[in-house]
């Protein structure tokens, strides 16, 4: 395999690792228009609650569920005591948020201690498949695969499911949808609580990916988060995981060639895109 | 004439700007109530009071012998009141038939006729069916808003400026529709448009800066020239 295929599959799966963190925050931020800056938080609470329950339990399916679970309480948590009271005014979301970050973080540090975890990958995704005769690790390619997956149905549920269109009505025009006679706040938490979840499962996946977890990895990756839903598209779902490859593979290449211009090169992109489509690539202008 | 609708004396703010300072209304079942009154007098804001959008801070809200004034506009809605916003209100992102699939609160034989028959007022709509909302003109857009408003089985539709930046044959039509659906619920219309309101309109509410200067039939509103001169501005 070429140095190039090479890179681009590795940038593909690290796109995907990217958009899971980030789908859930495009929905939360589309349709609610919260900036909720403890999203790593949840990620990474997801990754630990996996890890433990893991290790635990011996079962990766199950470590799924359980960081799932986790970050779905902690989401509804958030919306329905921290969030809700403060719909209106994005000065005081950001810094609750970015307090509850903080809390989080260091809620972890005092359950499993500050220091850097191993997390094994799972025995079944272990190993290497060969690549046009070359070696590609096997939980990257499960990392696409869960990716794709999670595009595909959450894709699914918004095109094809009355609740789908209702979260995609809400980004628009959310006033609209409640003088239709739907309780849009009712939706807004659901959709927190799943858009948490989808950042916690995130995390457990990339927990054996990135081969050990530490506190900071959420803080971390939000940064990429946030960078993927400006440039994918606020409330855009396909531009996410668009945005997300393409900040995936940039900084993939970046990484090997220009390793210090890795994150101002997607930091550029955003800022490019801030100027010249304010609303993203694939976003829904307001 | 039973009275559906009561708004007794409601004051509503914007920020610190009070724009409704006592607006009174009485909408009959089975009429076409219309609010006239110059830009700025406070008609939107009427509505949207009673949608609970921009909900009132003083006064009441009755309808049908409830107060529903400080209740969430959703459950407002659920009580039976249609709402076609000024701006329509669609969502560009869903097609004509997601539009309506989200504005149909229960799906039964009686939502599936209404639904049939409002498809036959605006033919263009079906046409439309699995186009995008943001594709639609002005004209389609308004008619679906109104669609949308009519499907359940609402006692009481809002209509805001439907006539607003439309082509004289697209405003007939409008109007044609109102007619119709006048005979199966009642309708409160804001329009600035007077002549299509008075083709329109039974009972009709003057308001000029957010207070309630007149209320009467269109009957006599359309004879008196110095009335209509005084608040709805230049003569018509």
């Amino acid at each position: 395999m070429s140095l190039t295929l090479n890179l681009l599959l590795n940038g593909v799966a690290l796109g995907m690792l990217i958009f899971l963190i980030a789908a859930g925050l495009s929905l939360i931020f589309g349709l609610m228009g919260v900036l909720n800056f403890a999203h790593g938080a949840i990620f990474i609470w997801g990754a630990y609650v996996g890890w433990a329950t893991y290790g635990l339990t011996g079962s990766f399916i199950l470590a799924i569920l359980a960081g799932m679970v986790a970050g779905f309480i902690i989401g509804w948590v958030i919306e329905r005591f921290f969030i809700r009271p403060f719909y209106d005014s994005h000065v005081a979301q950001i810094l609750l948020t970015l307090g509850l970050m903080l809390v989080l973080t260091e809620g972890i540090k005092l359950i499993w201690g500050p220091n850097i975890l191993g997390f094994d990958k799972p025995e079944l995704l272990q190993g290497v498949v060969t690549i046009l005769n070359d070696p590609f690790p096997v939980y990257r390619i499960f990392t696409i695969a869960v990716g794709a997956l999670i595009l595909i149905g959450v894709h699914l549920m918004l095109t094809k499911t009355k609740y789908g269109i209702i979260i995609r009505a809400g980004v628009q025009n959310p006033e609209m949808v409640q003088a239709l006679g739907i309780n849009v706040r009712r939706v807004f938490s659901l959709v927190f609580a799943f858009g948490a979840a989808l950042a916690a499962f995130g995390g457990v996946i990339s927990g054996p990916s990135f081969g050990s977890i530490f506190p900071e990895l959420g803080m971390q990756n939000q940064l990429a988060a946030f960078i993927v839903i400006v440039i994918g598209g606020i409330g855009n779902f396909l531009g996410v995981a668009i945005g997300s490859l393409l900040v995936g593979v940039t900084q993939t290449f970046m990484a090997y060639y220009v390793p210090e211009a890795a994150l101002a090169v997607n930091v550029a992109l955003m800022a490019l895109v801030l100027i010249l489509k304010p609303e993203g690539l694939f976003g829904v202008r307001r | 004439m039973k009275t559906l609708l009561k708004v007794e004396n409601i004051e509503t703010f914007i920020g610190q700007y009070h724009i409704l300072q006592g607006v009174n209304l009485e909408v009959r079942e089975g009429r076409v109530t219309v609010i006239l009154g110059r830009n700025g007098a406070g008609k939107t804001t009427t509505l949207r009071s009673i949608m609970g959008l921009t909900p009132p801070r003083r006064g009441k809200v009755v309808y049908q012998g409830e107060e529903i004034q400080g209740l969430a506009t959703h459950l407002i809605a659920q009580k039976g009141i249609g709402y076609v916003p000024e701006d329509q209100g669609i969502f560009s992102d869903l097609t004509v038939e997601e539009n309506m699939k989200l504005a149909i609160r229960k799906l039964d034989d009686a939502t599936r006729e209404r639904q049939d028959f409002v498809l036959d007022l605006f033919p263009d709509l079906k046409i439309a069916w699995k186009r995008k909302g943001g594709n639609l003109s002005g004209g389609q857009k308004q008619m679906l808003s109104m669609a949308r408003a009519f499907v359940n089985d609402n006692k009481m539709l809002l209509i805001d400026e439907p006539s607003k930046g439309l082509a004289p044959i697209v405003v007939e039509k409008v109007m044609e529709s109102i007619m119709e659906m006048k005979k199966r619920t009642t309708i409160v219309l804001v329009e600035q448009n007077f002549i299509m309101a008075s083709g329109v309109g039974d009972d009709v509410f003057m308001l000029d800066d957010g207070h309630t200067v007149y209320s009467g039939l269109m009957d006599d509103v359309k004879e008196d020239e110095a009335l209509k001169k005084k608040y709805l501005g230049i003569a018509i």
